[in-house]
């Protein structure tokens, strides 16, 4: 039973903490700009780099080292739309997506040119796990400070899309856009905005995700079919709907590999994003809207 | 004399049968995104589909993985057109009815859990370690003759494809795909069926894929899961057909000879450079490497570019349908929502 909640629960919702921050983004942006951003992995794994850097730099703990890299990753963000993405406002999303699947290689060989492809580790040394409930659920501080970020970047975003000016218009702008612009939204300031908010719950997904296992030149890139599987099973343009994907997929791969019939793992454990992959194709045929009605494109 | 030979060695075994493949994947491409708008962004998975299903079916028998069928290479490269075809029908006939950000998704999703089985199941594929000896056509021709007679058959696979798709691309249903491409409500609204016509170009584009795969595997003589990184060689393929024109089929072919030549001769110059730079006192290690990198993204930026400003590409589309009129480009499909 605890083996359970140690080996298979606790790191499900790790990784689904992780999962949520990315999909949140990629929810925010699907909604408002009505594409799919390919490149959304790829500001998760650069704002890892970056973090690396200023620690080396610095000495800091990454989570401190995080803040500035989030505010370097949104500034390149709102750079990249104007140069990239503006140009296609009011062409057919499709280019969009084309041009976001560019700007995806061209930050990744940037990445392979200053860093190379060596995978490195974010944090030194093996952390031995902490126990509670005398010694029944034990798992190390790295997980609780994962779970301590996420919840703490989630208020934050709550706040700011439910409390907020800005994050109202967000909201409208995700609903109708010709509406929100017929009311006097500055959309293009909303957009700036959905870029910023995009940008830093990328960069602390990958920043949490380097802490959990390592920094990886390819880890954005792993996480964008999980990331898009929790968007759509959230709902598109949902993105609290966008959250609790996360975390249902995170703790459904987990437990994919519990061994729940005799002693096998159920599911191998290298094919834990199938996993991802056959819920968003269950989504995509039954319910594409995903579970808070999202939108269909 | 030597170097003579060295040149004509590259002629051959680079430019015109790698570039063919390219052309073959380019053509396929162009069905499903010149012709019918659709967003595939697995391309590598096809490849590899079709390069392991030949692989298996026609080499001799190997206790590493499943295989000892020794079929006929053509039957092995139908087989790889087959599996490939059979893959797309069941992704597309899940996401054709979404948007194409959907099935740009799906497709990316599938070509990454190809390439998890690809690498998982050792018993068929061998694992991680690959395929080794992959048969190659001619093989048993003298030296040089072999490869020529290899790349001769690439370049007359490129030139029955780009006929067969000159063809579709005049015949009604060429101008059907187009018209869902440019206006899928009007197209509905016509009373043709558009998701039955979006499966069958995804399909047919996905068998040529196939079929560059099975090629590719011949070249290489080897097949592995890592073997080619799977997003350099859908980018490619797409910078190919969209800096060659998409829509139009001598522009995809075009596209991809002329970015493969591109692409080898500056595979070569960053073979010279020297292991380290000094660069305002700095030094710079594995300059070669580097630069590797460096090319992939400047291909990413030539992608951007041509996006923004010449999305017709170097060969616009034409409009069969309104002969002497240019149509609008391949590019700006008029769909909105």
């Amino acid at each position: 039973m605890w083996e359970f909640v140690n080996f298979y629960f606790i790191p499900g919702l790790v990784l689904g903490c992780i999962y949520a921050l990315g999909a949140l983004g990629i929810s925010l942006t699907f909604g408002i700009l009505r594409f799919a951003n390919f490149a959304h992995g790829e500001i998760m794994m650069l704002g890892a780099y970056f973090t690396f850097t200023i620690m080396g730099l610095t000495g800091w703990h990454p989570l401190v080292a995080a803040l500035p890299s989030m505010a370097l990753a949104a500034l390149l963000m709102l750079y990249l739309d104007r140069q990239f993405f503006r140009p296609f406002r009011d062409s057919p999303t499709i280019m969009l997506v084309i041009a976001s699947f560019g700007l995806m290689l061209m930050i990744r060989s940037a990445v392979w040119v200053f860093y190379g492809t060596q995978s490195k580790p974010l944090l030194r040394g093996f952390q031995r796990p902490t126990q509670y409930l005398d010694g029944a659920i034990q798992f190390p501080d790295k997980h609780l400070w994962i779970f301590l970020t996420t919840i703490v970047i989630m208020l934050a975003i709550w706040y700011l899309l439910t409390r907020t000016k800005i994050g109202k218009a967000m909201r409208a702008v995700s609903d109708s856009p010709e509406l929100a612009k017929l009311t006097g939204i500055p959309v293009e300031t909303v957009i700036r905005a959905t870029w910023i908010v995009a940008a830093c719950s990328a960069v602390a997904a990958g920043v949490l995700l380097a802490i959990d296992s390592q920094l990886d030149s390819l880890m954005g890139f792993k996480m964008l079919l999980p990331m898009f599987a929790s968007a759509i099973l959230g709902g598109i343009g949902r993105p609290f709907g966008a959250v609790l994907g996360g975390l249902v997929i995170g703790v459904a791969e987990e437990l994919s590999a519990y061994p729940w019939i005799g002693v096998e793992p159920l599911l191998n454990p290298a094919y834990k994003t199938g996993m991802a992959f056959a819920i968003m194709v269950v989504m995509l045929i039954w319910r594409p809207s995903g579970l808070f009605k999202g939108r269909v494109f | 004399m030597e170097e003579l030979a060295g040149y004509g060695n590259y002629i051959v075994s680079s430019l015109l049968t790698m570039g063919g493949i390219y052309a073959i994947l380019t053509l396929g491409l162009n069905i499903q995104w010149g012709f019918t708008g659709l967003f595939n962004a697995g391309i590598a998975g096809f490849i590899a589909v079709g390069a392991y299903v030949f692989a298996i079916l026609t080499k001799g028998p190997a206790a590493e993985h499943l295989g000892g069928y020794d079929l006929p290479l053509p039957l092995g490269a139908i087989a790889a057109m087959i599996v490939a075809a059979i893959i797309a029908w069941a992704i597309g006939k899940i996401c054709i009815r979404l948007r194409s950000d959907y099935l740009a998704i799906a497709t990316i999703g599938i070509a990454e859990i190809l390439r998890l089985i690809l690498k998982n199941e050792t018993w068929a594929t061998n694992g991680p370690r690959g395929i080794s000896g992959v048969d190659k056509a001619f093989e048993w021709l003298p030296r040089p003759w072999g490869d020529i007679a290899f790349m001769v058959t690439i370049l007359l696979t490129v030139l029955v494809i780009y006929l067969l798709l000159e063809r579709a691309w005049r015949s009604p249903w060429g101008r059907l795909t187009t018209a869902i491409r440019d206006n899928e409500d009007s197209a509905r609204a016509a009373g043709k069926d558009v998701e039955t016509f979006r499966l069958q170009s995804f399909v047919i584009g996905a068998a040529i894929m196939g079929l560059a795969g099975a090629y590719l595997a011949q070249v290489q003589k080897f097949i592995g899961p890592d073997s080619t990184d799977p997003t350099t060689t859908t980018f490619l393929a797409w910078v190919m057909l969209i800096a060659g024109g998409s829509g139009n089929n001598r522009g995809a072919v075009l596209g991809a000879f002329l970015l493969w030549t591109v692409w080898s001769a500056t595979q070569i110059v960053t073979g010279w450079l020297p292991q380290e730079i000094i660069v305002f006192g700095h030094p710079i290690e594995n300059v070669p490497v580097r630069s590797t990198y460096l090319r992939i993204f400047l291909i990413g930026l030539v992608l951007q570019i041509v996006l923004q400003r010449y999305s017709a590409g170097i060969l616009p589309e034409t409009r069969p349908a309104v002969a002497g009129k240019s149509g609008k480009t391949g590019l700006e499909p008029g769909r909105t929502t």
